[in-house]
């Protein structure tokens, strides 16, 4: 059997309707599993001897933004014993209730939940230390959303230096 | 050289104090030692043995912006250290100067985001920009020739 398998029998065993789907793609397997069902998951995938998921690489947030459930999160499991990676997807539809924190299983989950919530706005349940990371502190919005604008500044030709120039904020000495 | 002949016999030269002074300050412009991206990598090299730009009297890279007179933007400068760069600045000391080092601290360059500062002036006053992604370090040393010919047409009262 090969762990691809193994993986979905040990969570079937203990949680027969957690798995939503199951997706394959170019050999790497993703999991799509119930958002409440997911810490219990990621227990079962680094305690059980045949699991031994015991490095979480990292947490990424989606965001479809016409669809609903608008944003999704992935974790990105590493077993280091096996050699095997796992993905695991839960579909958040309120992002100000997201899927509770794996924080307790991994404790590097707390950091890359604060990082998602930096950057998509996705509150993780139960993560204490929700705050801004990458960006200044008094940052309004989340700017990897898909409606948050880009920013772009408008590039300065010689046809519209003028205007440009009087718009720049130039610094004062 | 060139001294002794002026000399004459009193021992003594006359010049202009304005000129005087604009000479010491071209001849030790210490920069200010930080790199921000990939252009410090440039601007090592440019300081190194090959370029040397000891040359020009500004081997000395200062790590404390209150001993530096030249701040070298090298990199883009990313919205949350805008505040760091200005706050450098202030801390040196008068007179000083700015060179925007490389497209992304002088406009942006690639960088036409959220993130990255639209070019280093809106935080600090620049002197010279210099082009280049990043520039060689022959384009710096015009970019540091360039300020010196501007400091030897300064008039001293623009610091009195």
């Amino acid at each position: 059997m090969t762990q691809d398998q193994l993986v979905v029998d040990k969570i079937k065993a203990a949680y027969p309707d957690a798995i939503e789907e199951v997706v394959d793609f170019r050999g790497e397997r993703t999991l799509i599993v119930q958002p409440d069902k997911l810490k219990a998951i990621c227990y079962i995938l680094r305690n059980n001897t045949d699991c031994q998921y015991d490095f979480l690489s990292d947490i990424v947030g989606d965001d479809y933004l016409p669809e609903f459930p608008r944003f999704a999160v992935s974790y990105h499991l590493y077993s280091i014993p096996k050699n095997h990676r796992l993905r695991l997807r839960v579909w958040v539809e309120d992002p100000d209730e997201g899927p509770e924190t794996v924080g307790p299983v991994w404790p590097i989950a707390t950091w890359l939940e604060m990082e998602v919530y930096d950057l998509m706005g996705i509150r993780f349940q139960g993560n204490g230390s929700l705050r801004r990371l990458f960006l200044p502190e008094d940052w309004q919005g989340h700017p990897l959303r898909k409606d948050y604008p880009l920013g772009y500044e408008e590039v300065q030709f010689s046809f519209n230096w003028q205007e440009i120039d009087a718009k720049k904020p130039y610094a004062k000495d | 050289m060139g001294i002794e002949q002026k000399l004459g016999n009193m021992g003594v030269v006359t010049h202009r104090l304005e000129d005087v002074v604009n000479w010491g300050r071209t001849n030790a412009m210490w920069p200010l030692l930080f790199g921000l991206a990939c252009c410090a990598i440039e601007m090592m090299g440019s300081q190194a043995s090959h370029y040397d730009a000891s040359r020009f009297g500004m081997e000395l890279n200062r790590p404390s912006p209150r001993q530096a007179d030249l701040m070298i933007v090298a990199g883009r400068v990313s919205r949350k250290m805008a505040p760091v760069v200005r706050r450098l600045y202030d801390q040196m000391p008068e007179p000083k100067w700015v060179i925007a080092m490389g497209d992304c601290a002088s406009c942006g360059g690639i960088f036409n985001n959220y993130a990255i500062v639209q070019g280093v002036d809106e935080i600090v006053p620049v002197d010279v920009y210099v082009a280049g992604c990043p520039p060689r370090p022959e384009a710096l040393i015009n970019g540091i020739m360039t300020l010196h010919e501007k400091v030897r047409g300064e008039k001293l009262t623009k610091y009195a």
